[in-house]
C-alpha cells in the first residue's frame, strides 16, 4: 500500500490517493467476448439442429448485448473501481444458459413428453431472457441505489426476519417434484424464495457476526486443543443448525439446508478466526444429516439413488428407485466424452423435463464434453475466487464477511448442484446459477453479483485525498 | 480476518477441483462404459439413426430399412419373408434388442466396426452419413424355401449344410414369426403375444433346441462299431440276439414291428432300424467309446459357433442300460437338428466333418470385402473307409428301407429315419426325424436333417420316413438344382 508514500511528503496516511486502475475497458473487452461467444454458440445450435442460422439469433444477440451493455454502463458510472471480471463472467454464463435452454426448447422429445403428460409444451428461452432482463434490472438497481454496502449493516435484524419468512413460507404451498421450495402466486407463477434468502441471510450473518465476533472468538474455554464457546454464544449456531434441519424436514430441501449451514459456518469461521467453529459446524451438520438421512424418507431415497444410480433399471426395481434422472445424467456425461457431441447434437433431453433446469449441467457435459464442462466449472471457480479476492481487499469487516459469505454460498451451491448431477454427492435439487432455467435463480444471482461488485468497488476505490496537513512540516523527523 | 478468508478461498478452490476431478472421472475414465451402457438409449438411437446394412442371401437382401418418422428412431428394420428367414437373421428390435446375426454383426451393420474405420473417415470428410456394411450368408434361398414350405404348419426344424465346406444352406424353424412385426418402437402387443405363445415361435429350433435324435443316431453308433473294430463290415452278421435285454436289467429292448433283426448285419439293421442291434452295439462298446465317437461328430461341444452359437448336443456319461438307450438316440441323448445334419454331412464327406458356418463374407458399404470365412475342418469323425461303408448302408435305407420317401430319381441319396419317443413313459407324441445327403459326381453338395415335433400320425419308425423324408428330399432337390 504505501507505494507512493516515500516520494510524496504530503501523503502521510498509508492510503494512497493513486488507486488501482479502474479496469473498466478490460471489463468492456471481456464483456464483448462474453456476448459474442454465446452468439456463436447460438448459430452453432441452429446449424446443427436445422441446418440454418436461427431466425431469432439477432434478437437474442442484441438482447444479451444490450443487457451486458447496460450493466457495463451502470458499473462504469456508479461502481468505477469494481472488479472487472464479475460482470463478464456472469453475462457469459447467462448467455450460454440461454443458448442451451433455447436448444432444449427445440427438442421434439420433450415436446412429445409434455404432450403425453397433458401439458402444453412451452419454450423456456423467451421467459429466461425476460428473467435475465429482470435480473439485470435488479443488478442496475443495486449498483445505483446501494451507495455503500455498509448501509446493509443497518438491516441486520430486518434481514433475519425477512429471511425466516422467506424460508418458512414454502411450507404453506404445495410441493413440486418432491420438494417444497416454491411459493406460488396465482397468476404470476412461482418463485423459489430460497434463492433470495441466500443473499438476505448472508447480510444478516455478516451484520450479526460483525457485532458478536469478539465475544464468540475470545470468551471461550480451551478444551482438548479446541476453544469451546460459551453456551450463550453457541445459541445462534444451534439456531441455524436447527433451522436448516427444519428446512430439510419440512421442505425436504437438502440443498438449501446444506447451503445455509455451510455459509453460516464459513462466515462464523472468518469472523472468529477459530478453527473450533469449523469442527463444531462439521460435527453438527454430519450429525444432523445422519439423523435426518435415516428418518426422513425423501432424503433416504436421495442417498440410495446416489449410491446406486443404475438400480432403477434393475429387475425387480427397488421401491426407492423412482427416477432414472441420475442414471440418465451419467449417460449424458459419458456419452459426451472428452469433446462432446457438439452443440445441438446430443440427447440430453433423455433426462426429460429437468434437462434445462436441475440437470442442465449434464446437457453441457454431453454436448460440450469434458472440455466444455470443465470450462464452465472454471468460470464458476473464477467468480467465487473473484468474490474471495473482493473479501480480502475489503477494508471493513462487514464487507469482508458479506463478500466471503456470498462467494462461499455461490461456490457451495455450484458444488452441491454440479456434484449432485455428476453423482459426486446425493442430488439435492438446487439450480446451477445463471445456467439453469428458472426466474428466481437468475434474478437472485444477478443481485448477488451486484453486491459483490459494489463491495469490490468500495474495496478498490482509492481513498479520498486527505485534507492537507498543516502539521506535516512540523512533525518531520529531524535526523541528527 | 484475511487468513481465514484465504483458507475459505482455498476450500472453495478445492470444491471446484473436486468437481473437475469427478468430471474427468465421468467423461474420460468411465466415458466408454457409460456410452455403451445397455440402458443408455443413445446406443439404440444411434443404431437406428441411419439405415442398417443388410443380410444377403444369393445376392439378394433379405432385410431392409424403412423410415419411421419417429423422434428417437429414424429407421426401422424390415424383413423380406421374415418368418422364413427369422432363424437366420434373428431380429433387430428397437425395444426388445437384437438376436443372432443381427446382434453378432451389429457393429458391421451399423457401420461402427473398426474395420470400417477407413470408410467412416472418408465419408466424414466427404460429408456423407455413416453407412453400414453387409453380411453375406452361405444360405441357399431355394433350399430355405423348400424347407420352410415343407414344414408348413407343422412344428419342426430343418438344417441343411454343404458337407464339403460346412456352409449352412438352409435353417428353417416352424412355427416362426416375422421379425418386422416387432422391429418398431410400438410393437408391445405383438411382442407380448409372441413371447407368451406356447408354441414358442421365436425359438430357433434348428440351432437352439435339442431333441432326442432317435434312430437317426444309429448312424453314429454304426460308425462307432466300425471304427472300434467291433464289426469289420456293414454286411457281416452281428451277434444280436432277439429278444435282447438291456444290460443290468430285466427290461427287453423292443423293435418297432416285426422286423428281421436277429443277428442282422449293420446294413440290414439300418435298413429296418433295429433297436436291438444298435442297443447291443452301444452296450458292447461301452459309454466311453460311444461318447468319444459322438464327440467326433460334434457332440458335447458347447462352443459351436455358426457364428450364432448352436445349443450343445449331449451324449452323456451314463450307466450301462442308459448308455444302451443313448446308442439308439433315446435316454439323455439330445441333439440339435444342426448336429444331426453334421452327422449326415460327415458321412457324406468321407468322414471329414467341416465346421458349419453361415456367414461367408462381410463387406463394407463400398463393397470391399473385409472378412471372408475359410472352411475349417472340425474333426475327422471317422476313417474314409468307415464313411464309405456307412454311405452304402444309408443308401440302402433310402433305396430299400424305411427312407424310401427320400429317393430322388437319378441321384444317389443316403439317409436314416428316426422317431424319437419323449415324455414320461413315452406318453407324448414322438419326434419324426430324417437325416440324409445327396451325392453327385464331385462329392456331396448337401446334407440335411429334418425334425418334426409332435405328429400323432404314426408311432413307429416309418413316421420319420413318412413325415420328415419328403421335406428333406425337397431341400436336397433344391440344392441339386442350384449347385454347380
Amino acid at each position: 500500500m504505501p507505494s507512493s508514500a516515500g516520494s510524496n511528503t504530503t501523503a502521510t496516511t498509508t492510503i494512497s490517493t493513486v488507486g488501482p486502475p479502474s479496469r473498466r475497458n478490460t471489463e468492456l473487452a471481456l464483456l464483448a467476448f462474453a456476448v459474442i461467444l454465446p452468439c456463436f454458440a447460438y448459430a452453432n445450435v441452429g446449424l446443427a439442429l436445422n441446418g440454418e442460422m436461427p431466425s431469432g439469433m439477432l434478437g437474442y444477440g442484441l438482447g444479451l448485448g444490450l443487457l451486458g451493455g447496460v450493466g457495463h454502463l451502470v458499473v462504469r458510472k456508479f461502481a468505477k473501481y469494481a472488479d472487472p471480471l464479475l460482470l463478464p463472467l456472469a453475462t457469459l454464463l447467462n448467455g450460454l444458459g440461454l443458448v442451451m435452454i433455447w436448444r432444449l426448447d427445440q427438442s421434439e422429445r420433450l415436446a412429445r413428453l409434455a404432450k403425453a403428460q397433458g401439458f402444453t409444451f412451452q419454450a423456456s428461452a423467451p421467459n429466461q431472457l425476460m428473467f435475465s432482463a429482470l435480473g439485470i434490472a435488479l443488478f442496475v438497481g443495486v449498483i445505483i441505489f446501494l451507495k455503500d454496502h455498509r448501509i446493509l449493516q443497518r438491516y441486520t435484524y430486518i434481514s433475519m426476519v425477512v429471511a425466516l419468512i422467506l424460508l418458512v413460507a414454502p411450507v404453506f404451498f404445495p410441493g413440486k417434484f418432491g420438494a417444497k421450495i416454491w411459493i406460488t402466486i396465482p397468476g404470476l407463477g412461482s418463485i423459489q424464495p430460497g434463492e433470495f434468502a441466500k443473499i438476505i441471510l448472508a447480510i444478516f450473518f455478516a451484520g450479526y457476526l460483525m457485532v458478536k465476533r469478539d465475544a464468540l472468538a475470545l470468551a471461550s474455554r480451551r478444551f482438548m486443543g479446541l476453544y469451546l464457546p460459551r453456551g450463550r454464544d453457541l445459541g445462534p449456531i444451534l439456531a441455524v443448525w436447527a433451522l436448516s434441519l427444519v428446512i430439510l424436514v419440512f421442505e425436504t430441501d437438502l440443498g438449501s439446508s446444506l447451503l445455509f449451514f455451510g455459509m453460516f459456518v464459513v462466515m462464523l469461521y472468518v469472523a472468529t478466526e477459530r478453527t473450533s467453529w469449523i469442527v463444531f459446524g462439521l460435527l453438527m451438520s454430519a450429525g444432523g444429516a445422519a439423523v435426518v438421512g435415516s428418518v426422513e424418507p425423501h432424503v433416504k431415497v436421495r442417498v440410495m439413488a446416489w449410491l446406486h444410480p443404475f438400480a432403477v433399471y434393475d429387475n425387480p426395481r427397488p421401491s426407492w428407485a423412482t427416477t432414472e434422472q441420475i442414471a440418465q445424467a451419467m449417460f449424458a456425461f459419458g456419452s459426451g466424452g472428452v469433446f462432446g457431441t457438439g452443440w445441438g447434437q446430443g440427447a440430453s433431453d433423455l433426462i426429460q423435463f429437468a434437462a434445462n433446469s436441475d440437470f442442465i449441467f449434464a446437457s453441457y457435459g454431453e454436448e460440450l464434453g469434458l472440455a466444455g464442462a470443465m470450462a464452465i466449472l472454471l468460470i464458476y471457480g473464477l467468480i467465487v475466487e473473484r468474490g474471495m479476492r473482493t473479501a480480502l481487499a475489503a477494508r471493513d469487516p462487514f464487507g469482508k464477511l458479506l463478500a466471503t459469505g456470498l462467494a462461499a454460498a455461490f461456490g457451495i451451491q455450484v458444488f452441491v448442484v454440479a456434484g449432485g448431477v455428476m453423482g459426486l454427492i446425493p442430488l439435492t435439487g438446487m439450480t446451477m446459477p445463471f445456467l439453469a432455467q428458472g426466474g428466481s435463480s437468475v434474478i437472485a444471482n444477478w443481485a448477488l453479483i451486484a453486491i459483490l461488485i459494489k463491495i469490490s468497488d468500495t474495496a478498490r476505490r482509492p481513498a479520498p485525498a486527505p485534507a492537507p496537513s498543516t502539521d506535516a512540516e512540523m512533525t518531520q523527523v529531524v535526523r541528527p | 480476518m484475511n487468513k481465514p478468508v484465504r483458507r475459505i478461498a482455498i476450500f472453495c478452490g478445492l470444491l471446484v477441483l473436486a468437481l473437475l476431478l469427478r468430471d474427468n472421472w465421468l467423461q474420460f475414465v468411465q466415458a466408454d462404459d457409460l456410452k455403451t451402457h445397455k440402458n443408455n438409449r443413445r446406443v439404440d438411437i444411434a443404431r437406428y439413426s441411419q439405415p442398417r446394412g443388410n443380410i444377403i442371401v444369393d445376392g439378394q437382401a433379405i432385410t431392409g430399412s424403412v423410415e419411421t418418422g419417429g423422434v428417437d428412431f429414424k429407421y426401422k428394420r424390415t424383413y423380406n419373408d421374415g418368418a422364413m428367414w427369422a432363424p437366420v437373421t434373428g431380429r433387430s428390435s428397437q425395444v426388445y434388442g437384437a438376436t443372432q446375426l443381427e446382434k453378432l454383426y451389429d457393429s458391421v451393420l451399423i457401420g461402427d466396426d473398426d474395420r470400417l474405420f477407413f470408410n467412416r473417415t472418408v465419408d466424414m470428410l466427404t460429408g456423407k452419413g455413416k453407412k453400414g456394411g453387409d453380411v453375406i450368408t452361405t444360405l441357399n434361398s431355394k433350399a430355405q424355401k423348400a424347407a420352410f414350405e415343407g414344414l408348413g404348419d407343422k412344428k419342426g426344424a430343418v438344417a441343411a449344410i454343404d458337407p464339403r465346406t460346412g456352409k449352412i444352406l438352409a435353417l428353417a424353424s416352424t412355427p416362426s414369426y416375422d421379425p418386422s412385426k416387432i422391429a418398431g418402437a410400438n410393437d408391445g402387443k405383438e411382442w407380448t403375444s409372441l413371447d407368451g405363445d406356447k408354441n414358442k415361435p421365436m425359438l430357433n429350433r434348428a440351432l437352439r433346441e435339442t431333441y432326442p435324435p432317435g434312430s437317426t443316431f444309429k448312424v453314429v453308433t454304426a460308425a462307432a462299431a466300425l471304427e472300434n473294430g467291433l464289426y469289420k463290415d456293414v454286411d457281416s452278421k452281428t451277434d444280436s440276439p432277439l429278444p435282447w435285454t438291456l444290460p443290468d436289467t430285466v427290461t427287453p429292448l423292443k423293435n418297432e414291428g416285426d422286423i428281421p433283426c436277429k443277428d442282422a448285419s449293420l446294413r440290414v439293421a439300418m435298413q429296418w432300424s433295429c433297436n436291438t442291434v444298435f442297443g447291443k452295439v452301444s452296450a458292447d462298446l461301452g459309454n466311453k467309446k460311444m461318447m468319444e465317437q459322438a464327440q467326433k461328430f460334434g457332440y458335447n461341444n458347447d462352443k459351436l459357433d455358426t457364428p450364432v452359437r448352436a445349443a450343445q448336443s449331449i451324449y452323456p456319461k451314463d450307466n450301462r442300460p442308459q448308455n444302451a438307450m443313448d446308442g439308439i438316440g433315446q435316454a439323455s441323448n439330445r441333439a440339435t437338428p444342426l448336429q444331426m445334419a453334421m452327422v449326415a454331412a460327415a458321412v457324406a464327406n468321407d468322414g471329414k466333418l467341416m465346421e458349419p458356418y453361415m456367414v461367408d463374407k462381410v463387406r463394407a458399404p463400398n463393397l470391399n470385402v473385409i472378412e471372408t470365412h475359410q472352411p475349417k475342418e472340425l474333426s475327422q469323425a471317422m476313417s474314409r473307409d468307415t464313411a464309405r461303408k456307412l454311405q452304402s448302408a444309408m443308401e440302402t435305407v433310402v433305396n430299400d428301407g424305411t427312407g424310401k420317401n427320400g429317393r430322388i430319381p437319378g441321384v444317389t441319396v443316403g439317409g436314416k429315419t428316426g422317431t424319437a419317443q419323449h415324455g414320461v413313459a413315452n406318453s407324448e407324441n414322438p419326434y419324426a426325424w430324417f437325416i440324409s445327403y445327396a451325392k453327385s459326381a464331385n462329392g456331396s453338395p448337401v446334407a440335411v436333417a429334418v425334425v418334426i415335433e409332435g405328429s400323432d400320425t404314426m408311432r413307429d419308425d416309418i413316421a420319420g420316413g413318412a413325415l420328415a423324408a419328403p421335406i428333406a428330399k425337397k431341400v436336397m432337390e433344391a440344392v441339386l438344382s442350384t449347385s454347380k
